[in-house]
Formats: C-alpha cells, sequence, structure tokens
C-alpha cells in the first residue's frame, strides 16, 4: 500500500498478496451479494483501519451508558432533548469545519464567525435601534458571515496564506468587530412584547406539535427511503454494481426507527409547569443543512472535487479543478453554516455580552474535535457531514453529562481537550502506513 | 532559479567550468555581503542588490518600527508617545513579547507552531508566584523560577512527543493544549477570581518583582554599555583577522566599525532614555530596568544556541528539509521535542516577566492566553521569522516584540473610549494578516506548493 | 583527513586479477511475496564506473538500497574490499566508506553549500561549531573535484542550479574518506551544459581511486561514462561485463527482454541510431 513496497518484476503482476489489502479498502456494498457477505466484509473494513462512522457510534454508546451510571437523569426524556437542542450548535460547527477540513485546511474562525452572527441578528432585530423584520436579519446575517468567509477563503485560496493564520487572524479581527458591533454592554432577544425578538428566541425555543412531528417523520422517512430504493432498482436494472436488497431495507428501517425514536422522545413533555412538547424547531433545521451539504459534498460536481483537492491538491490541478475557486467556496460555505450557528447562538443564549463572544473562541476546539471524532481527517481527503452530526452529539453529550454531574467548566474544558487529543491520535494512528510526512 | 534559461554552451570552456553569467546576480543576491565585499562600498553595493531580490531581512521591521513611532507620536493626546517615561514603559512591555516571540521562533524555525505559548507562559508565572508564597511554599526565587521553567518544559516536551513521535499537526496538539492550560491556570491560582501577588515587603519575592520594575542607576549602565561595546568590538575585529589569517574571506574593517557604531549608538540611546528622570522632582526616578538585561541574555543565549551550535543548525535543517535531515542522521523527534519543550520553557520565564510586570499580580484576567499568543506570533512573523521554516533569528522576535509592545501601548494611550478594546484585538490581528502576507509573498517562487 | 581519497591500497581497478573493491554474490531481496531481487551478482571495482541499467521495475533501486544499508538482503553474500561485511544501516554503510547520492539530492535550500555538505557531521570547537575549518575543507574538497562554478561557498543552496546542487550532494559525498560513492539518476533533471559538468565530476572521481556505480535511464551518458555495465532485468543480473563489450542495441535488448539476440556485439558505442 505504500511506496516503497519495492518493485514487482515488470509485466509479472503478482496479486497473490494484495487481495487482502484490496479488500480493505473497497466498500463492502459493492462486492457484497447478501447481508452476510457485507457484515464479513465490514468487519474486514473494520480491522483493516478504515472504520468510518463505528468509533463514534462507539463513543456515543460509551457516554449514553457511562453518563447514565453517573446520573440516572442523563438519558431522561428532558435531559435528552435538552442535550439534542445544545449538541445542534456544535453539529453546525462541526458540519462549518468539515468543509475545511476536507480541504486539508483548518478554519480556526468558526467560533468568532459565529459570535458576530450571533451580536449581527440580535442587533438588527433590536426594536430601539435596527429594528428589521427577523427574516431580513437572518439573511443579511448569513450574508455577512459568507462574506467572512470568502474574504478568509480568498487569501488561503489565491495569495496560498497558510489557512490556521488567516483564520487566526480573522479571529482576532471578528471579536474585536463584535465587540464593536455589540456596543459594549449586552444586547438581548428575550423581550417577548417585540414579534421579530419572539421569532428569534423561537428558533431554539420553540417546537412543532407532536403531531406534526410524527407526520414530518413519515413525509421524511418516506421521501428518503423511496429514494433509496428507487436509486438501488435503476442501478440494477443497468446492471451496476449495487448493494444487496437487503441491506437497503436495512438502511430505511434504522432510519425510522430512529426518527421515531428521536420524535418519541421529544413528544414526551418536558416541562415543570404547563407543557412543552415536540420535535424544537432546530433539529429540522439542523437535518436540511445536514442534507443539504451531504448532497452537495457526495453528489454534486463540487464535492468531487472537494475530496480530490483534499487527497491530491497536485493531481487535481493537473485535472483541470479550479483549486482556487473550489478553496474560496469551502471557506465561504464554512462561514455561512456558521452563521446559522451564529443564528441558533443568538437564540440560544438570549442575552449576548462581551464574556459570551469571548467565551465563543473556545468552540473552535469542539468543532474540530467533533468532526475529528466523528471520523473527519486532519489531513484532508477523508470525512462526511454526517460525522459532524455524530461527532457533536458526542461533545453535547460529554458537556451536559460532565454538567449534570456539576463538573466545573475548567475540567470540562480539560476533558474536552483530552478528548481532542485522543481523536487526533487515532486518526493519525489511522493513517499509518499512508505515504507520511518526514 | 534551477531551470536553464538561455544557457550557453560551454564549448570552449574547460571541463567543468560551466557559465554563470546568468546566475551571477541572482547568487549576489543571495550570500551575505559581508562575505564577498572587499570595502565598505562594495557591501553597501551588495547590501542593496540583496534587499531589491526580495532578502530584506530586518529592514521591513526596522521601518514599521519607525513608521509606528511617529504615526502614535503624531496622533497621541499632547504628543506624548515618545515621552522617556513612556518609552521605559514600552521598553519593559516589549520584552514580554521579545521573550515569547523568542520562544515561539525555536517552533516556527522547525516549521510547526505552538499555540499554547500564551498559557503556558502564564502557568509558569503563577506557578513561580505561587511557590515564592509565603506563608506557603517559601521557596528561594531562583528555585521557583528554575521549577517554574523545568515543569513548563516538561509540558513542552510532552506536546513535542505528540507532534514529534505520532505526527499529529503541532497545531492540533498545541490547540488542545492552549484549551486544557487555560483551565488548569484557573484551577492553579484557585479560582476564577483568584489572585496571587508578590509582597515586595519580602526581599525573596522582591527580587523577581524588581527582575521588570527594578532599576539599574545610570552610571552603571554606562559602564556595561561600554564594557558590551569594547567586548564586541574586539571580538569582531579579532574574528575577522583571524579568517584572513587561514585565507578565508571576511568583512572589511569599515564594516565592522559600522557595526560597532551602531550598537554604541543604540545602546546609548537606551540608556540615555533610561537616565531621564521620569519621576519628580521629589523622587527622582531613573535608571535602565534590569528586564533589558535579563532579555539581552536571553537573546544572546539564543542566538548562540541557533547559529553557532549542532543542534541550531539541526533546527534550521529540518525547518529545510527534514528528509534531508533525516539521511543526514539528525534524530527529527529528538530535535522537535527538545525545540517544543525549551519553547515551553522559555515562555514561562516570559510569564514571570509578565507578572513582574503588571506589578506582581497574576490574576485569570492580567492576561488572555489567546491574545498572547497571537501578538506572540504576530511579532515573530513581523520580525522576520518565515512560518513555513528555516527562516528567521532571534533578533528577529525581539525586534518584532518591540514593534507590538509600541503598538499595543500605543493603542492604549489613544483614549478611543469603547473602541479602545476592540482595537486591541484588530490590530494585531491585521497586522499579523500583513506579516505573513509579506512572508508569503517573498516566498513567492522559492515554495512551489500547490 | 582532507583530500578525497587515492587508490586504496590492494584495491583494484577491474582486470587487475585483484578483487573489486565491492563484490556482490548471490543476492535475493523480497518484499512478502514480491521477489525484487534474484541470485544477483555484481563487480565494482575501484577506479572504475560502473553503470547500472535497467527498465523501471528491475530493482535498480532495491539493489542500490542494499548496497547502502537502507535494505538488507534476505541471502546471498557482500565483500568489500576481500573481506565479508554485513550491511545493516546505512551508518555502516558509511563506516565502510559507501556513500550515496540519491536523486532527490538531500539538500536543504536555507543553509548554504558548506552547512549542507557537513549536516549530521559538524565540527565542533569548544563545543560550538567550527565554521571556519569547515568551510576551509569543503572549498578544498570542492576545488579538488574542480567545482569552480559556484560564485561563493556562502550560498544558499536554493540559489544554485541544478547542476550546482548535484555537484554540492557529490562533493558531500565524497568528502568522507569514502571509497564506493552510489550515484542515482545524477543527470535525470539536468539540461545539456550542467550534464555535462557532472559526467566530468564522475569522470574526476574514478581518476581519484573511487569505484562509482550510476545508475541511470540515459544510455547516451552511461556509455560516455561507464568502465563497466551491468543490466538488471525483473530481478536479474541479466549482463555484466566492460562497457566495450556492449553496444546500445544490445544493452537495450538486455533491458527490456533479458537477453540480446546472438552475442553482445564487438565494437564500443555503435551508434544504431537506437537508445
Amino acid at each position: 500500500m505504500t511506496a516503497h513496497q519495492g518493485e514487482t518484476p515488470a509485466g509479472v503482476v503478482d496479486l497473490t498478496a494484495a487481495p487482502e489489502a484490496a479488500a480493505v479498502d473497497v466498500p463492502p456494498e459493492l462486492l457484497a451479494q447478501s447481508l452476510s457477505q457485507y457484515l464479513r466484509a465490514s468487519w474486514l473494513r473494520v480491522r483493516g483501519g478504515n472504520s468510518g462512522v463505528l468509533p463514534v457510534v462507539l463513543g456515543l454508546v460509551v457516554v449514553a451508558v457511562g453518563f447514565q451510571i453517573a446520573n440516572s437523569k442523563f438519558l431522561s426524556a428532558q435531559n435528552l432533548v435538552n442535550l439534542f437542542e445544545q449538541s445542534t450548535v456544535y453539529m453546525l460547527l462541526a458540519m462549518a469545519e468539515i468543509f475545511a477540513l476536507l480541504l486539508g485546511e483548518i478554519d480556526l474562525s468558526v467560533g468568532l464567525v459565529m459570535g458576530l452572527g450571533s451580536v449581527v441578528v440580535a442587533e438588527l432585530v433590536q426594536p430601539t435601534g435596527a429594528n428589521w423584520p427577523w427574516w431580513a436579519a437572518i439573511i443579511v446575517t448569513l450574508l455577512a458571515c459568507a462574506a467572512v468567509g470568502a474574504i478568509q477563503g480568498t487569501l488561503v485560496a489565491r495569495l496560498r496564506m497558510p489557512s490556521f493564520i488567516v483564520t487566526l487572524g480573522g479571529l482576532l479581527i471578528l471579536e474585536g468587530v463584535s465587540i464593536i458591533v455589540l456596543g459594549g454592554s449586552l444586547v438581548s432577544i428575550g423581550n417577548s412584547q417585540y414579534r421579530n425578538e419572539v421569532a428569534l428566541y423561537d428558533i431554539f425555543y420553540g417546537s412543532f406539535s407532536p403531531v406534526v412531528g410524527w407526520i414530518l417523520l413519515a413525509v421524511l422517512v418516506g421521501a428518503a427511503g423511496t429514494g433509496l430504493w428507487l436509486q438501488d432498482a435503476r442501478k440494477r436494472r443497468r446492471g451496476l454494481e449495487t448493494a444487496p436488497r437487503s441491506l437497503t431495507v436495512m438502511k430505511i428501517v434504522i432510519m425510522a426507527v430512529a426518527g421515531a425514536g428521536l420524535v418519541a422522545v421529544c413528544n414526551v413533555n418536558r416541562a415543570h409547569f404547563g407543557t412543552i412538547e415536540g420535535v424544537p424547531f432546530i433539529i429540522p433545521i439542523v437535518l436540511i443543512v445536514l442534507g443539504a451539504c451531504t448532497l452537495l459534498l457526495q453528489r454534486t460536481r463540487f464535492g468531487r472535487y472537494v475530496y480530490a483537492i483534499g487527497g491530491n491538491a497536485e493531481a487535481a490541478r493537473r485535472a483541470g479543478v479550479r483549486l482556487a475557486s473550489i478553496r474560496t467556496w469551502c471557506f465561504v460555505l464554512a462561514g455561512l453554516i456558521s452563521g446559522i450557528a451564529g443564528v441558533l447562538f443568538a437564540s440560544w443564549q438570549v442575552s449576548l455580552t462581551t464574556n459570551i463572544i469571548k467565551a465563543s473562541n473556545s468552540y473552535v476546539l469542539l468543532a474540530v474535535a467533533a468532526a475529528v471524532i466523528g471520523g473527519t481527517s486532519l489531513f484532508g481527503g477523508r470525512g462526511k457531514t454526517i460525522h459532524g452530526v455524530l461527532g457533536g452529539l458526542v461533545i453535547g453529550g460529554i458537556y451536559n453529562g460532565l454538567y449534570l454531574l456539576g463538573v466545573s467548566s475548567q475540567w470540562i474544558d480539560v476533558v474536552v481537550a483530552g478528548v481532542l487529543l485522543a481523536a487526533a491520535i487515532i486518526d493519525v494512528l489511522s493513517r499509518r502506513g499512508a505515504p507520511g510526512r518526514a | 532559479m534551477t531551470a536553464n534559461p538561455g544557457e550557453t554552451p560551454s564549448g570552449t570552456a574547460g571541463a567543468g567550468t560551466a557559465d554563470l553569467t546568468l546566475d551571477a546576480k541572482v547568487a549576489a543576491a543571495e550570500v551575505p555581503p559581508a562575505l564577498v565585499a572587499q570595502s565598505l562600498s562594495q557591501y553597501l553595493k551588495a547590501s542593496w542588490l540583496r534587499i531589491r531580490s526580495g532578502n530584506s531581512g530586518v529592514l521591513p521591521v526596522i521601518l514599521a518600527i519607525v513608521i509606528v513611532a511617529v504615526v502614535f507620536e503624531i496622533i497621541t493626546p499632547e504628543h506624548a508617545y515618545l515621552r522617556p517615561s513612556n518609552l521605559v514603559y514600552i521598553f519593559g512591555l516589549s520584552t514580554v513579547y521579545m521573550v515569547l516571540a523568542m520562544a515561539e521562533t525555536l517552533v516556527l524555525l522547525l516549521a510547526e507552531v505552538d499555540l499554547s505559548v500564551g498559557a503556558v507562559a502564564l502557568i509558569g508565572g503563577t506557578i513561580a508566584f505561587k511557590l515564592v508564597q509565603q506563608p506557603g511554599p517559601n521557596w528561594p526565587w531562583w528555585a521557583a523560577i528554575l521549577a517554574a521553567l523545568a515543569i513548563c518544559g516538561a509540558i513542552g516536551a510532552a506536546q513535542g512527543a505528540l507532534t514529534a513521535l505520532l505526527r499529529i499537526p503541532s497545531f492540533v496538539v498545541t490547540l488542545a493544549g492552549f484549551l486544557l492550560f487555560s483551565g488548569i491556570l484557573i484551577v492553579i491560582l484557585g479560582g476564577a477570581d483568584s489572585t496571587v501577588s508578590l509582597d515586595t515587603t519580602v526581599p525573596n519575592q522582591n527580587i523577581i518583582y524588581d527582575m521588570v520594575q527594578g532599576l539599574i542607576p545610570p552610571v552603571v549602565g554606562w559602564i556595561i554599555l561600554a564594557l558590551v561595546v569594547v567586548i564586541a568590538g574586539v571580538v569582531m575585529v579579532w574574528r575577522a583577522a583571524s579568517r584572513r589569517r587561514r585565507g578565508l574571506t571576511a568583512p572589511p574593517l569599515s564594516v565592522v566599525a559600522i557595526r560597532i557604531a551602531l550598537l554604541a549608538i543604540v545602546g546609548a540611546a537606551v540608556v540615555i532614555i533610561c537616565s531621564v528622570n521620569r519621576g519628580s522632582s521629589l523622587k527622582s526616578v531613573t535608571g535602565i530596568p534590569w528586564v533589558i538585561p535579563i532579555v539581552l541574555v536571553v537573546l544572546g543565549a539564543w542566538t548562540l544556541v541557533l547559529q553557532r551550535t549542532r543542534y541550531g543548525r539541526y533546527i534550521y535543517a529540518i525547518g529545510g528539509n527534514p528528509e534531508a535531515a533525516r539521511r543526514a542522521g539528525v534524530s527529527l523527534p529528538a530535535i522537535r521535542i527538545w525545540a517544543f519543550a525549551l519553547c515551553s520553557a522559555t515562555a514561562a520565564l516570559g510569564g514571570i516577566l509578565l507578572g513582574a510586570f503588571f506589578y506582581g499580580q497574576y490574576s485569570s484576567n492580567t492576561a488572555d492566553p489567546g491574545q498572547l499568543v497571537l501578538y506572540t506570533v504576530a511579532a515573530a512573523v513581523i520580525g522576520g521569522v518565515s512560518l513555513f521554516g528555516g527562516r528567521g533569528k532571534a533578533v528577529h522576535g525581539v525586534l518584532g516584540g518591540l514593534l507590538i509592545g509600541g503598538i499595543a501601548f500605543g493603542v492604549s494611550l489613544l483614549s478611543l473610549g469603547s473602541l479602545s478594546t476592540p482595537l486591541q484585538y484588530i490590530l494585531p490581528g491585521g497586522v499579523l494578516l500583513v506579516a505573513v502576507l509579506i512572508d508569503v509573498v517573498s516566498r513567492r517562487g522559492s515554495v512551489s506548493g500547490v | 583527513m582532507t583530500e578525497v581519497n587515492e587508490a586504496p591500497e590492494g584495491a583494484s581497478r577491474g582486470g587487475d586479477g585483484a578483487a573489486p573493491l565491492l563484490r556482490l554474490r548471490g543476492i535475493d531481496k523480497h518484499f512478502g511475496p514480491v521477489q525484487a531481487l534474484y541470485g544477483v551478482n555484481l563487480d565494482l571495482p575501484a577506479g572504475q564506473v560502473t553503470g547500472l541499467c535497467g527498465d523501471n521495475g528491475a530493482g535498480k533501486s532495491v539493489l542500490t538500497r542494499c548496497i547502502a544499508g537502507a535494505h538488507q538482503p534476505d541471502h546471498g553474500e557482500i565483500s568489500f574490499d576481500g573481506k565479508p561485511v554485513h550491511i545493516r544501516s546505512t551508518r555502516d554503510a558509511s563506516a565502510l566508506g559507501i556513500e550515496t547520492v540519491y536523486q532527490d539530492l538531500a539538500l536543504a535550500d536555507n543553509l548554504d553549500i558548506v552547512q549542507n555538505m557537513f549536516l549530521g557531521r559538524e565540527r565542533l570547537r569548544y563545543g560550538l561549531l567550527d565554521e571556519d575549518s569547515m568551510e576551509l575543507q569543503a572549498a578544498e574538497t570542492l576545488s579538488t573535484l574542480r567545482v569552480t562554478t559556484v560564485r561563493s561557498i556562502r550560498q544558499p543552496v536554493a540559489s544554485l542550479s541544478g547542476g550546482q546542487r548535484q555537484s554540492v550532494a557529490v562533493a558531500k559525498a565524497v568528502m568522507w574518506n569514502s571509497k564506493l560513492v552510489l550515484l542515482d539518476e545524477p543527470t535525470a533533471a539536468l539540461g545539456v551544459v550542467q550534464t555535462r559538468s557532472v559526467l566530468d565530476l564522475i569522470k574526476r572521481l574514478r581518476d581519484h581511486g573511487l569505484a562509482v556505480m550510476v545508475i541511470s535511464h540515459n544510455l547516451n551518458d552511461v556509455f560516455e561514462v561507464a568502465d563497466r555495465i551491468a543490466v538488471l532485468y525483473l530481478g536479474r543480473m541479466v549482463a555484466e561485463g566492460p562497457a566495450s563489450n556492449f553496444d546500445r542495441q544490445s544493452v537495450v535488448e538486455y533491458m527490456t527482454t533479458g537477453s540480446a539476440n546472438g552475442r553482445p556485439s564487438e565494437s564500443a558505442a555503435s551508434a544504431s541510431g537506437k537508445g
């Protein structure tokens, strides 16, 4: 698999040693003819170091079990919904970060872009100030954050400045700009008398009614399931390699079960007084972002080129890929998604102060940790948006669990740093054997 | 430069001699002028050629310092910027950044980065302050300082090991370290609101305080300056002579004389500025802060290590071509781990100086570790250290630190009200980006990254 | 010891009847199930240039690395200066006097010529680098090899042309009491004039009594400098002997088919338009 395995005599290709190596790298779906073959191939793949989302799923299980043992309230419906809600910010930031990581770059400013976005949207809906309608405020905020991404992206892509320095400097500048926008005091969207503030507030704290939740689930699963089935059928009709039918069925069933579980948990009344129930708005928001990004990365030319650049930029360049343009757009997307996270953040925090802005600095670590834990590689070329969602869930779980246990915030930081390191170590070790750096 | 535009076929030239008429200009631009010039005028001409070809050395940062000084002098209220008392304050503040920038330079030369240097500096300072507390551990000041350096050195070694042995990118390791140690700092302090301070009535603690706030009497300062200039001059002349004796090229005597004169002038300027009475007529405050010689010693030490020892040579080699170094038998992990360890230890010293500079008080508000690291990297890069590794010197950190200190102080002097806090973020960020932009653009042509 | 070696005592030039400096017999090397070398024999006499030819994948790099100590052969014997040796590491090879110049030259761009030549083996005086004496010795080595084209020995290597860099890499290799120098594709990236100077440098090494092995695809270069030619095909040494036994056509046939129709032609360097 590596460069210096020695030379096979020209013309005599001896493959008796290669099949094991080859088998490990091929997606099992393509070779398996039945479910059992699929499982066996997947296991072989995991053993070969290409474990995909397995570590993060295991991580989720460990977190869930561990914290439940420590504090029996961890897996209660109330707490779980809380957990989901808090994780959405991490998920979004991780998805933003993935766009940079896939290129083999890094965006250290996602936390501050989120911070900037949050203060901008909050200030814009202030009745005593700009008094914009909430939807206009959101649109402008997203545009502004995307513009920040564009600036950073241009510096990285066209001037070839190292991304971690550009985004480090950007982070500093954004912190200053955010403080200026904040005007030195605090801004709050908690006043229930102003329509626009309420709309913003509801983004995080509002939810669908239980019935609507089930309807949405049915629609989504139905659409996704039908889509998968049809895609499979079309491939089969054309004689292309497809996954076994039972595998597709299993995927649809898992989606339905997980979705149903989510809706059921959310529909439980989680208020102490009165009723709060139903799927929170932010969950579909995150799912939409997830879906859009996954589509973009897996099914468009743009996404294909992103992976190509991350894998071998020189090869991509020679193949005619416009590196500068793709790179810039990735940073724009990172900024945009961080902006969405910013809107959620403003809604979540309700009041924003200078200290909160300064604290948003540490979110970048969580974003990188979430992405890497989820399975995205720091070296580029490997990763999916679903990793961000799963990794964000793990980070959210850790935060939530430690908070429930009364651990003080500085120790939580220590734990998260440890988790980030562990994830990075796993990433590096799983890359052993690939042509290395000196 | 490696392609062969229009190489003339040699034909008549003897075997082994190629036509260099095209490469001569290029080659001339790269050689240190001191080594090829035979006279002062040749030296100046060669230096100018070098600057024009993009290899400008410390010229940009010196220009920047001059510009910053002039600009701030104009725009500050009452043109107070260049007042001796303010200048001495700038010297003192800059020393922290100088030391931190020198620390970071070690790592930058390897084409790595240490983002935890701010947090580690604060930890080092806090540890030292805590160890001299009385009642408490009540360690002797030198033991407390050594302990802080050793502990932070160990921290650096751990980060270096993760980077060098496991090949985790250094920015991830040190980013995690930054978060980790920011949290641990609060734990060591004993909570987010606690303070640890030096009691200046206790001699043991006062020594640390005096490292920054203490003053050398002007007379003694002149004597030391004279000694330094004389010794430096003698060494330079002697070296040049010994090189000439062995048949090697050496800088012409006029160049050596100018260098000695420059050293004397700069030194004299510093001593003069510090000798002006910046107190009142009742209680005169004059003298050179101890921290200046301390920093110069650190500068001297690191310059020696980087330029004149095998270890320093290997750092440059790894930064230039790790594979070449590896083939030459250099142990990459060892050099890297040591570099991170020394960086963190030096950062600890910077932290101690920082605490002493802020009147011997350490709390969670003393400095923001994130801002510290950004200023540090900015100082190093602005001074001339390349982010891509293999290029830079300790003196670059000193010059860059002076610039950053000057900017930070200048901004605080302008009473900008609510703008002053954000500007403290925006300005260094902007300066950092500009500095890196220059670094990248000046590397065009040599580094062919995609 | 500052001069490039004169002919080591007792070491032979091919055809003297004495043992060659380096002798390989029956070298096997495999990587997993893949066999890279089968029973390779090779003689590298001192004071001669041996050109090692072969198509891609024939095993040239593997063989070179076995000699240089980067790989260990699985079977076979290596004798150096008449005595059997085990070369377990590149350090062992250096200790014997075997130096290798790889295709990527392994020079640090940000260091100057002197610093590169002494990389890893710096001289110290009172614990500090002894710059002056290193500079003197480097200058002397370069002038012995008649590399006079660099303007200053203190130039950063980044500013040198390809041929000059190759010359510095070679000078770096021979400075250390070396007896055998292995050069991997030394002229591959060079233009016409620079190739000329490198080939002359190779001849000078030979004239100083070193054994030189040159791997090259470029048969023009091989026939220009080589005293002996060895051809590898699919891991086997299919031809080895004085260069006068070969012409371009036969070398190409050995490289591509493992044998030459009939016997190798009598005359040297017959330009048949091929090769």
